[in-house]
């Protein structure tokens, strides 16, 4: 077999490390009895009602491409969600794109967008694609701290500082995975303060936003005057637990979607039909659904976040997503170091802060999208652990 | 104060007990912060207001193959001052009645009744209820086959194996 095969891999991606976790949890499932605290979507499956919508879908040999924005219904209905839930309002016909899940629309907005060298913002801890997913746009990715004492909330001092001229957007996600931070309406007005005085764009990904359990979710989008420097992101992955639809979209001003549709048309030409049929459904009739999961999911959050104070682990309560986000710097150790321990010997897995960027060493990400069962138990068997460090 | 947070702790109770999956009765303490004694307190509590008539597992009725069950409709004559309530209570004291309820519609009373045989119900009906003063007229439908029961399905959802151990 010919060697040095990666001489053909184009060298920006060459030099992109790939995430340390995979191996982390390539260890943890081959434990049997481990407890997953490391699960980024929803337990629940796909409501009943949204499943069947997708199947009548089938039946009515519902098989064929879209229009590559999507399906004109779902942007209707698209636009009138958003409109009534983020009061901000967007035209169906031209500034809705739908595409394969947030991910795929935020990589065709930043192709559509970033020039080789422009800088664009985003803040840390954060999802693992963010920082990656503007450097294979060949451009620049500027992270900015978010801090525990804020409750990893929004800070404009933290985005002033790391500002650098050339920057040509901020990518913002509240509440955030992994933190459960959230972003308050003044926070938003300052930061739109800012964006404005340095005519850059907001780039809002919103997907945990209807899992807020603390105030009402606030939309940079909404604020005045920001409508037409803003990409508003969302899908239905986690309020309709829908993952596997791989259903998200984009509504920003027209000649931003016109830009943004050019990449997806080339690259994806339009969502699957069967899926996008199923996010209809979501949007007329999956209220109900939603609301019962998020007063699970919030029930679960006060449960886990106090047992892991109770034993020591200091954490922050979350004000939206199903994350806890609790330091471990008081042990002593990395937090893959704290993970690797606590998988050892008390079989489960959390993830290690510092996979969502460097402000994330010193903290583990434990996803509370499990059932109570698990839940307890995991809280059980880290207690005894943390119990034997004796710090 | 205190009673506020006791009914605000009993609603979580109901709550957990009614929406969540089924916790032993140890971990629900877990989940609430109570400990064994202050939760059976609010069991008892509960139990003493009349707002948790009981516990019972709910089992497929096909896999009891010696129970017959069986809704009956009961068309009676209301009376004077007590309207239904005598007669749907009276009823409802009998060992075979799961269940009764007033209906609007077509007739008055809905029973779920459980017994050992087609002939034990059919003697339930044509010696006890269709006796009873007041009752006008009966009509028995069998159940053959159940596919869901009290919010549970009896072809339950395989769990999802697939999904991921970990995903960001």
């Amino acid at each position: 077999m010919e060697k040095n095969l990666k001489r053909f891999v184009a060298s920006h991606v060459l030099d992109m490390p790939k995430s340390g976790i995979r191996e982390f949890f390539a260890i943890a499932a081959t434990m049997p009895d481990a407890i997953s605290l490391g699960i980024g979507e929803p337990d629940f499956v796909t409501p009943w009602h949204i499943r069947e919508a997708a199947i009548f879908a089938l039946e009515n040999g519902k098989t064929s491409y879209t229009e590559n924005l999507g399906l004109r219904g779902l942007r209707n209905d698209i636009a009138e969600y958003v409109e009534k839930n983020y009061s901000v309002s967007y035209n169906p016909a031209d500034e809705v794109m739908v595409g394969v899940g947030v991910s795929e629309v935020m990589d065709c907005v930043l192709r559509a967008l970033v020039n080789p060298g422009d800088k664009v913002m985003y803040h840390e801890p954060c999802f693992v694609s963010y920082g990656p997913s503007i450097e294979l746009c060949h451009g620049v990715a500027i992270p900015v701290k978010t801090r525990p004492e804020d409750g990893f909330a929004f800070n404009i001092d933290e985005v002033k500082k790391a500002w650098q001229p050339g920057c040509k957007a901020i990518l913002i996600n509240f509440p955030t995975n992994p933190t459960g931070g959230i972003a308050e309406r003044s926070q938003l007005q300052e930061l739109a303060k800012f964006v404005k005085e340095k005519d850059m764009l907001v780039i809002s990904d919103e997907i945990y936003s209807e899992l807020t359990y603390d105030g009402q979710h606030v939309s940079i989008a909404s604020i005045d005057g920001m409508k037409e420097r803003c990409v508003f992101l969302h899908g239905f992955s986690k309020a309709f637990a829908m993952t596997g639809f791989r259903i998200g979209y984009a509504c920003a001003p027209r000649e931003i979607i016109d830009a943004a549709m050019k990449v997806h048309q080339y690259a994806i030409m339009c969502a699957p039909i069967v899926s996008q049929e199923a996010a209809r459904e979501a949007l007329r009739n999956g209220k109900r659904a939603m609301l019962h999961m998020r007063e699970q999911y919030q029930s679960r959050r006060d449960f886990i976040v106090s047992r892991f104070n109770d034993m020591g682990l200091d954490c922050h309560l979350p004000k939206g997503t199903f994350y806890a986000f609790p330091s471990v710097r008081r042990f002593g150790m990395t937090s893959m170091e704290f993970a690797k321990y606590i998988l050892n010997e008390a079989k489960v897995a959390v993830v290690p802060g510092s996979a969502f960027g460097e402000d994330g060493e010193g903290f583990v990400r434990a996803s509370f999208s499990t059932s109570y069962n698990n839940l307890v138990e995991a809280a059980d068997r880290m207690e005894k652990a943390i119990k034997k460090l004796n710090v | 104060m205190a009673s506020t947070n006791n009914i605000k702790t009993m609603q979580k109770l109901l709550k957990l007990m009614l929406d969540g999956e089924a916790l032993s009765t140890e971990q629900m303490g877990k989940v609430l912060g109570l400990t064994k004694e202050e939760l059976d307190a609010q069991l008892k509590e509960l139990t003493d207001k009349g707002i948790l008539l009981g516990w019972r597992p709910v089992i497929n009725a096909d896999v009891q193959r010696s129970k017959v069950h069986a809704a009956i409709e009961l068309r009676i004559a209301p009376e004077r001052e007590d309207g239904y309530d005598k007669l749907a209570q009276r009823v409802s004291k009998f060992d075979e009645v799961d269940s009764c309820y007033l209906m609007s519609g077509a007739y008055d009373l809905l029973l779920f009744v459980k017994a050992d045989s087609l002939r034990d119900v059919a003697s339930f009906v044509y010696e006890k209820l269709a006796t009873i003063k007041g009752v006008n007229s009966t009509a028995t439908h069998f159940f053959l086959k159940t596919y869901k029961t009290q919010g549970y399905l009896v072809n339950r959802e395989v769990p999802n194996d697939d999904r991921l151990l970990y995903s960001p």
